[in-house]
């Protein structure tokens, strides 16, 4: 539509034109052949040079700046890629350390708490042997002493009872019958001092 | 002589006559157009590919996305063949391109809105490219002419018909450039002129049109150097890779 106003109105400008400037209009310049030579002569000299300098200077060059600038940016982002791999091996290193060093740590621990315990239980063991040998040597000595003390008792009690009835007297008892009745005596109040 | 809408494509001489033998190569506002044109195209492009940065700056995105724009045209059409052919192609485009968007400022001179520079960068592909073809494919580039899965009595038709169409495909390429520079150049010439002859009153119209038409006319130069660089790619596509 817009195409058919547009060359109706062409056409018709032609015609107006015709009218108007019938006197002085030439036609079309362009089929005038004056200077057809001198615009081909001239298209030639500087389309050439223009081919000529963009082909040869220019083109390559800025050719050249796109083809850097790719390769710079597929390099940068190779080299981010890289950085990001590195990053995550460093990552999972670091885990494996610190999962190892932890279950190191628990190993350790556990290895030390059995050594201590072992070394108390031993200990406690020694200590409780002491202990037992002690106490057992001490029962040993008390039943020595309580088995031996009511002889001596009755030594005693038999010489100072002995003394005694000498003083009194005045003269020597049989000192087997003393001893006969302390024993009697000791015996019957044996429960009484020893808690046997 | 102002008011003519054809007067924007009188070309003068600039200078004295310059005669080679009896050829005149005298230096006239094309050929001022030209090298203002080409000069730009040049300047643009140096300043673009001077610094590399890896943020570009605006010249620099410029002239890299210019050239990623057409090398990206080039293989879309011509596939990676057409590689060695790819600075042709560039400038080639940027020439009409430039030329195209000079010609949109006030009083200046559309070199591509004429016939014979339009047909002269025709030729030069058109035998460009048939040199390319039979280089590539010897005689069996002649094969271009004879489509496949046509039945043999339509043959010697479709063959006629397709020698036709390959020779006319320079006059078809740079009547489609010339003409729609002219006719657009012309129209906004004439829209220019309805604005004086209608004076305050109703002149408004027109010049709202012409502004309309501005816009159109930097979209076409856009597209028209476009469609010279694609048609271009699809000749050399022909010449490259033989699909008949």
């Amino acid at each position: 539509m817009i195409k058919k106003i547009y060359f109706q109105s062409i056409f018709f400008s032609f015609l107006f034109l015709k009218e108007a400037f019938a006197a002085e209009s030439g036609g079309m310049p362009q089929l005038n052949p004056e200077f057809w030579i001198s615009q081909i002569f001239w298209l030639i000299l500087t389309f050439g040079t223009m081919y000529v300098v963009l082909s040869k200077f220019i083109l390559p060059k800025i050719s050249n700046n796109l083809e850097s600038r790719k390769s710079q940016i597929l390099e940068n982002i190779e080299a981010a890629e890289k950085q990001r791999e590195d990053s995550e091996a460093k990552l999972k290193e670091y885990d494996e350390i610190i999962l190892k060093s932890k279950s190191e740590a628990k190993t350790m621990f556990n290895q030390t708490r059995e050594k201590v315990l072992k070394d108390i239980m031993a200990k406690k063991e020694v200590l409780d042997q002491q202990i037992d040998d002690e106490i057992n040597k001490a029962e040993k000595e008390i039943e020595v002493l309580r088995v031996s003390a009511p002889d001596k008792i009755n030594k005693i009690a038999i010489e100072t009872s002995s003394e005694l009835l000498e003083k009194l007297i005045g003269s020597g008892v049989n000192s087997s019958s003393i001893s006969a009745i302390v024993d009697d005596l000791s015996k019957r109040n044996g429960d009484k001092y020893y808690g046997n | 002589m102002a008011a003519n809408p054809m007067s924007q494509f009188d070309v003068y001489r600039i200078g004295p006559e310059i005669k080679i033998g009896a050829f005149d190569i005298s230096f006239t506002n094309a050929s001022l157009f030209m090298i203002i044109s080409t000069v730009s195209i040049l300047l643009v492009f140096n300043f673009g590919s001077k610094r590399n940065s890896v943020l570009p700056n605006k010249m620099q995105l410029l002239a890299e996305l210019s050239y990623t724009f057409v090398a990206k045209m080039i293989s879309d059409t011509a596939g990676s063949k057409a590689k060695p052919y790819f600075a042709f192609i560039f400038s080639l485009f940027m020439f009409v391109l430039f030329c195209n968007m000079f010609g949109m400022i006030p009083y200046t001179f559309t070199v591509t809105s004429h016939i014979i520079v339009t047909f002269i960068l025709a030729s030069f592909i058109f035998i460009g490219v048939t040199i390319i073809g039979f280089i590539k494919h010897g005689f069996g580039y002649l094969k271009l002419f004879v489509p496949s899965g046509v039945p043999a009595v339509l043959l010697p038709l479709i063959v006629v018909i397709e020698i036709i169409s390959y020779l006319s495909r320079p006059i078809s390429l740079s009547v489609r450039l010339f003409a729609n520079m002219m006719a657009g150049h012309t129209m906004m010439k004439v829209f220019g002129g309805f604005v004086i002859s209608l004076g305050l009153v109703g002149g408004w119209l027109p010049l709202s049109f012409s502004v309309a038409l501005t816009g159109l006319e930097i979209l076409v130069a856009f597209l028209q150097a476009y469609v010279f660089a694609i048609l271009t790619c699809i000749y050399l596509n022909d010449a490259l890779n033989l699909h008949h």
